[in-house]
């Protein structure tokens, strides 16, 4: 059976590779700092040896519109372009094209029906900053073939935060049932408390650092009752109005389970918090 | 009123480089054209015929009016990005990195600590 090498939940700060590559003289004081921090946490992906990456993101109206928005979708294509212009434009994102994994698409997708999540579902997707910020900051070559899976965080009505755990639980046992040698770590990004498009957005820090502590205090200990008694739809709202993000990285303690992080860390960035966690839930790789 | 209509204004005109482009530079003939031929499109063949912009809804969008933009429940993330490509540029130049953020922020001041119009497509905007 496949191992879990490693899961990783991780905020995703689109402006992170031109804030720590422009001149330096135009860096912002912190830029040192982040690029320390992201390159020690990318450490923790790197030495679990993944052959194969479960990719959680979140598509932010850039394939998908309210046209016909997914609740929960995968992607089952052979290879993945990624970035679209306006990401390019406003964050300077370079364009990726990631190899997918199909079989194991495959397999995730009929384990995830097995089990009651009845996903959508595309032969064509193009992947946006929630996937290809971590693949910048945690595996920068690029080299993995990946399987992606989309979460709706974005446009009411969202799942539940019981559902995302629910979803992380499926994920994991079907990763543990994948006929396979290879070792296969699951990486997935959202946010804090985070406000775009409202009164509270762009100040020095963000817009509620007491949920911040609080949501990496629960998810450093595994602690997913505080996170079910403390976090709904409504109290997300109130810490900022893009914080709904934070049902990902619920979703990437689903995968790991109820267990302490092995690492985790963060950065108090203007506008937002930054935090990075791993978990090893079968231990660290030899 | 059609939130609807007013996002998808949003989103198919911020990314497209050449519509987002003639709506930094001539808003009130880039919504008339849109709305003659670019919001009916359902795809490359297919036309829908039954979305529509109120009054207020044009309005705002050939002012850029993020304020009533907000309040009419617009999409945050929409909102803020295409007004970023708009001004933050020319704000830089003027008054330093974020200026632009933060004035959009200032504008709205006044929402600060009550519920915000809801994004939720089937529920009423504010007032
Ligand atoms: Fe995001």
């Amino acid at each position: 059976m496949a191992t879990l090498a490693a899961v990783l939940a991780t905020t995703h700060h689109p402006f992170y590779l031109k804030a720590t590559t422009m001149p330096p003289e135009q860096q912002m004081p912190q830029a040192p700092e982040w690029k320390r921090k992201v390159e020690a946490y990318r450490e923790t992906l790197t030495c679990a040896k993944p052959d194969i990456l479960v990719m959680i993101g979140a598509d932010h109206f850039h394939q998908f519109f309210l046209d016909n928005y997914p609740q929960f979708l995968i992607g089952k294509a052979p290879r993945y372009d990624a970035t679209f212009y306006n990401e390019e434009r406003e964050f300077g994102i370079p364009k990726y094209v990631l190899e997918g994994h199909e079989e194991l698409s495959n397999f995730m997708h009929e384990g995830l029906m097995e089990r009651g999540f009845d996903f959508a579902f595309s032969h064509e997707l193009k992947l946006d900053h929630s996937i290809i910020c971590p693949i910048i900051t945690t595996r920068p070559d690029a080299d993995l073939p990946v399987v992606p899976i989309y979460t709706n965080i974005f446009v009411p009505p969202l799942p539940s935060p019981k559902r995302f755990w629910d979803l992380g639980r499926a994920i994991r046992e079907i990763i543990d049932a994948y006929p396979s040698d290879q070792r296969i770590a699951a990486v997935g990004s959202g946010h804090l408390s985070l406000e775009l498009g409202g009164p509270r957005q762009f100040k020095e820090t963000g817009p509620d650092p007491d949920f911040d502590r609080k949501a990496i205090e629960w998810l450093s200990t595994g602690n997913i009752e505080a996170i079910l008694e403390n976090v709904t739809h409504e109290s997300m709202t109130a810490s900022g109005n893009a914080t709904h993000g934070f049902m990902d990285l619920i979703l990437m303690m689903g995968i790991a389970g109820p267990i302490p992080t092995a690492y985790h860390d963060n950065l108090d960035l203007f506008h937002t918090m930054e935090a990075y966690f791993t978990w090893y839930p079968e231990g660290a790789a030899a | 009123m059609s939130k609807y209509y007013v996002n998808k204004f949003l989103f198919t005109v911020d990314r497209d480089p050449e519509l987002l482009r003639r709506y930094k530079e001539d808003p009130r003939s880039l919504v008339a054209s849109w709305e003659q031929s670019i919001g009916p499109k359902l795809n490359d063949a297919e036309v829908s015929t039954v979305n529509f912009l109120t009054d207020a809804e044009r309005d705002a969008l050939i002012n850029h009016d993020y304020v009533a933009l907000f309040e009419m429940g617009v999409h945050f993330f929409l909102s803020l990005t295409i007004f970023i490509a708009i001004y933050d540029e020319d704000y830089m130049t003027k008054s330093g990195p974020l200026s632009f953020q933060r004035e959009f922020a200032e504008k709205l001041q006044h929402w600060t600590g009550k519920d915000y119009p809801s994004i939720a497509l089937w529920q009423a905007a504010a007032r």
